[in-house]
This record gives C-alpha cells, structure tokens and sequence, in this order.
C-alpha cells in the first residue's frame, strides 16, 4: 500500500530582498513527505534547506508556489489560523533545542499544550509521560541548565511529541550532539517514523545518521538535485 | 501562557530586579519631586487657605499675590461694609516686623493683625495658650515653626517676652498654622496692635474679609464690591490661585522642579526601557521558537505585556512606598511640614509608569514581530 502523502511543495520559489537586490535561493522546489517515513533532506550549507524547513511548515511565506500539509494549503492560511495549524499538526525540533531555561523539562515539553489553552500544571504531568516514554522520566523536574546537550535535546523532541503530530520537523537535530548521544536521538526518531501515521522530516549535513532513513532527498544551490539510496535501509526494512 | 510568562521574567533575577528597581527609582524621583513642588506652592497660598471664615478677600486694585501689599486707607473697611449682600467686613493687617529674643536674636517675621473683636483671620489650630489671653495688651502668638526656628530644641513655651519694633510683648499662644511660602516665623496680634507696633504710615489696612449674606452669591457679591467701591475683590479660592499662579509664572521653581521630573521621566524610562528592550531580546529565540511551535502573535504580545505590567505595578509599588516613607519619616521636619505625598500625585505618576512600560513593551514587541522566523533553525 502507497504511503499517505504528509506533505507536498509544488513549485516553491523563495526571493530574498538585500538593499534593493533580490536573492533567489529556492527555484521551483518540488518535494513529498510521506507518511511512516523517516526523510532526510541533505545538502550543502547555504543551499536552502532550512529555508525550504521554514516554508515547509509555514514558518516563511514563499515568493511563489503552493505547500500542503496533511491536504490543508498551508500556504493559503495567515496569522493565528495558522500558527494553530502548527501547533496542532507539526511537531518541531530544533538544532539550538530553544529550550526557555527557566521552565523544567516537564514544563518546556508540555508548551504546545499550554499554548493550546492547557494549563500548566495540567499540560505538565502530561508532558512528564512523554518524557517518560523517551528515558528522561528522572530529569522531568530538571532546568535546562542542569542538563546535557543530549537530554535537551531529548526534552526539544519531547516538546515536539506531546501534543501527538502527524508531522515531525527536525533542523540538524544531531550537529551539536556526540555521535552516542545523536545515535540515541535518531533511534527515537526512527521510533516515531515507524507509526504509519507520522512523517519525520530531519534537514541534516550529518552522514553518520543517513542510515536511519527510508528515504534521503538531496538539495543543492536551491533545488532537489535528486535522491540517494540510504544505506542499509533495505535491511533495516526486511528486519 | 501567563505563567510561563511569569516564569521567563522571574527566571532572569538580575534583569527582574534591576527592572523592579529602575521602575521603583523613577517613580520615586517623580512622585517626591512633584509632591515638594505641590507643597511649595500650596505655601505661597497657605495663609488664605488657612482664613476659612470669610468669602472674599478685598484689597488694593494693584496687589497681585498675597505677600504683595499695597495698603488701603482705613475708611475703605467702612465703604465694603456699606455693600448690599456683605453679612460682615472686618480688617486684617500683614506686615513684616523685627522681633528680638530675651537672648538678644533679632528675627524677621511676618506679623499679622487681626480683628479685635472677632480675631478673624487667626490660624486653624491652637496648640498651647488660650486665644483669648491675645485680647491682653501687648500680647503676641507665635507659630509653632516659627518658635522652633528662634529657640531651636527648645520644647514650646508660652510668657516668653520678646520685643517686637522696640516694644516689648508676651507670647500667650502658640498656633499650629499652615507654613508659609518665606519661612518667616508667623506671629498674630490684635488689628490696633499690629497699628501700634508698626511704624506709622498713612494706609495700613493690608486686606478687608467679607463674608456674604446668606442666600447671597460670593461670586456675585465680589463683583459688586468691585464695581461699588473700585477695590479688588476676590473669592478666597480666587486669590489663593492668584498666588499660586503668580510664583509658577513668576519664579524659576516650576522649571527647575519640572527639569527634575522630566528627568525623573526619561531615566526611568531609558533605565526600564533599555532593561526591558535587552531582557527581551536574549528572549528573541525563545520568543521566535514559540511563534514556530504554535503560539500566535496575541499571545506573544499578551506574554511580554503581561511581563511588563508586572514589573511596571511592582516597581510603582515599590517607589510610592519608598516615597510613603520619605514623608512619613519627614513629617515632624518643619522645613518640609505640609509636604505630603497626595492621591492625585500618586494617581499622575501611576499613569507616568504605564506610558514609560507601554513604551518600553512596544519597543521590544515590535523587535519580536519583526524578527526573521527562520532565527529559531540556526545554529
């Protein structure tokens, strides 16, 4: 059976205005996420994937060209409709994790909740069994700062897991983690990927994870230049 | 997302509290400065403000202000008392006299004569003597500044003698009356002392106090004692504004005290603005990590007002009370006696505090709306 489409760009094009001058560095993209895939999306810095990672998930409007998200125009939508959108279908994590250091990490997790109208409190012991689910049950009640890299991390994909998205987006997740601590964090994606119903999306320059792909899309100088077989996929999928 | 607003702001102690005490520093400087400004002028009008009996103050059409005098002649007591609607009209001098102490301490005062048979025109409160011993001859009450200001540390004493113009007189009383303006002491006598003890002069009736009719209008009865005998008269509330107004156009006080406060203003302003503006800029990612995770512009912006109201109410709080504490702990200083911290100063500088938080949080939300989204995906 075909995976559900997830997400679809369709002739994304992104300008950039610099002292009258405009930049183009998206020409035309065309790209799908499906669903119960983990997708890479590789390339060399400057080449335009975190700006594709914004337009993908509304964050940056697109000069030109159309994105869906679970069959809603993402792009059609402004303001509070669509940061609701984001917070209700997308889940985010992100290199620098942007943790607010003065919450716990039960109450850094629980933030799609609370701004969802949840209280804290409440959104708090909900996002603790998210936590629990990705080993950080002992580090609930813990500020960022007392944390490491890695559990922060573990914290940003527990934040993006609570509020149960069908749609992960992850900028670099690994780039700031040792490869032990970056192999666990890509374990629990993978995890999250395997549910036919999610899609996980990871922008990433890292080759030590391109293993934990069903799919690697590639990207240069502001488009897809094609897809690469992820290595040992094929294994992984016969396990 | 109130709490986690709450939570983001009291995270940052330093910058939590350095914003709490800049607030609390301009809302001092502020509400003291125009409370010592307020009272200052409040004494240029204090001794009409202190004569509550009579309606109107009647003096020469030249006289601008109450401690400029140009005196009338004695009869023109007799022509106000002849207008229709005026129930009584009794005289009352104002001068400035030379009294020295048993110690040989000569001191300037303001001396004021009042009505022989009525004493109106005598200070609200008495606080140690009897008023009438001042129907005595040759007897003078003193104000309790004034006495403090010639026999400093001394406790209040009545039957010292003084001589007043070489003449030698008993202070039988001793009032609590509003400070003046100049910080005279403020003696009282009898009308035909204060006559006695002054120099001889051709006009010495300072002002004639009217009360009205009942049933009659002061308003009305001031213009008819205008145009019946071409003297000046005014409701006392007219004249104590007058005054007021005289030394606000007339003297450098306002300006000066106004520098102070718009000082006040612009480094509270600057002190919380800039501390605010930087608190929420080391938020900006948080903030635009928010914005991609979900939560709206209105409730980043309720956040960061939220943030704002809560420094701006505590930071008042805390520089009202400070001031609370300026005029409680100076209350018994007679240099500052009738300074008081108002409501209506406390109501300015509470709306002064909102307009400098509202500055500062459109200042900073504007940074957190106009911020590049995709910041929260770099490294």
């Amino acid at each position: 059976m075909a995976s559900a489409v997830a997400m679809r760009a369709q002739g994304v094009v992104k300008d950039f205005e610099n002292g009258g001058t405009a930049t183009r560095v998206l020409h035309g993209v065309d790209l799908q996420i499906e669903a119960g895939r983990l997708t890479l999306l590789i390339g060399p810095s400057g080449c335009g994937k975190t700006t594709l990672l914004s337009i993908l998930t509304g964050i940056l409007t697109p000069s030109a060209g159309e994105v869906d998200v679970k069959d809603v125009r993402i792009t059609a939508l402004r303001g509070a409709t669509k940061a609701r959108f984001r917070r209700e279908n997308l889940g985010f994590i992100f290199q620098q994790y942007n943790l607010l250091p003065a919450l716990s990490a039960a109450e850094n997790a629980a933030i799609p909740l609370v701004a969802g109208g949840m209280p804290l409190r409440e959104a708090a012991e909900r996002a603790r069994a998210t936590l629990a689910r990705i080993g950080m049950a002992d580090h609930a009640d813990k500020l960022p700062n007392q944390l490491s890299g890695g559990q922060m991390q573990r914290v940003a994909i527990a934040r993006a897991l609570v509020h149960g998205p069908s749609v992960i987006v992850c900028d670099e997740p690994t780039a700031a983690l040792d490869e032990e601590t970056g192999r666990k964090v890509m374990e629990i994606l993978r995890g999250i990927a395997s549910d036919p119903n999610n899609a996980v999306l990871v922008v990433t320059h890292d080759n030590r994870v391109y293993h934990f792909a069903d799919r690697i899309v590639t990207m240069n100088d502001g488009r897809i230049t094609g897809e690469m077989t992820p290595p040992r996929a094929s294994e992984r999928q016969h396990a | 997302m109130n709490l986690v607003a709450l939570k983001m702001l009291l995270g940052d102690r330093a910058k939590y509290l350095g914003l709490v005490f800049g607030i609390g520093f301009a809302t001092l400087l502020m509400s003291q400065q125009v409370s010592i400004f307020i009272g200052l002028m409040t004494r240029t009008a204090s001794q009409i403000m202190d004569v509550r009996e009579p309606d109107i103050w009647v003096m020469h059409p030249r006289v601008k202000y109450v401690d400029e005098l140009e005196a009338m002649p004695s009869v023109d007591l007799s022509r106000v008392r002849g207008v229709d609607g005026v129930a009584w009209a009794v005289p009352l001098y104002k001068g400035n006299a030379v009294i020295r102490s048993d110690e040989g301490l000569l001191q300037q005062v303001i001396l004021m004569g009042l009505d022989d048979g009525s004493l109106v025109g005598r200070p609200p409160k008495i606080l140690m003597g009897s008023l009438a011993d001042l129907k005595r001859p040759n007897a003078l009450m003193i104000d309790r500044a004034g006495h403090q200001f010639i026999w400093p540390g001394e406790p209040l004493s009545i039957g010292r003698i003084v001589e007043i113009n070489d003449r030698r007189v008993e202070i039988v009383a001793i009032a609590k009356a509003s400070p003046p303006f100049v910080t005279f002491p403020v003696v009282y006598t009898r009308y035909s002392e204060a006559l006695r003890f002054t120099p001889p002069q051709r006009n010495k009736l300072s002002f004639v106090l009217v009360k009205a009719a009942d049933g009659v209008d002061p308003d009305v009865l001031t213009r008819r004692i205008r145009d019946r005998t071409g003297l000046q008269a005014l409701t006392w509330q007219e004249f104590a504004w007058r005054s007021v107004r005289h030394y606000v156009e007339r003297t450098g006080i306002p300006v000066n005290f106004g520098i102070t406060v718009t000082l006040g203003f612009i480094v509270g302003a600057a002190v919380a603005a800039q501390t605010f503006y930087i608190f929420v800029l080391e938020n900006l990612r948080q903030f635009g990590a928010l914005n991609a995770i979900g939560v709206t512009d209105l409730q980043i912006l309720r956040m960061v007002i939220l943030q704002a109201l809560v420094v701006g109410v505590l930071g008042y709080a805390l520089g009202i009370g400070l001031c609370s504490l300026f005029f409680w702990f100076t209350r018994d200083v007679p240099a500052l006696d009738g300074f008081i911290l108002r409501w209506q100063v406390i109501a300015g500088t509470g709306v002064a505090v909102a307009i400098i938080m509202l500055l500062s949080s459109l200042a900073s939300i504007r940074k957190v709306f106009v911020l590049d989204p995709a910041v929260v995906f770099r490294g």
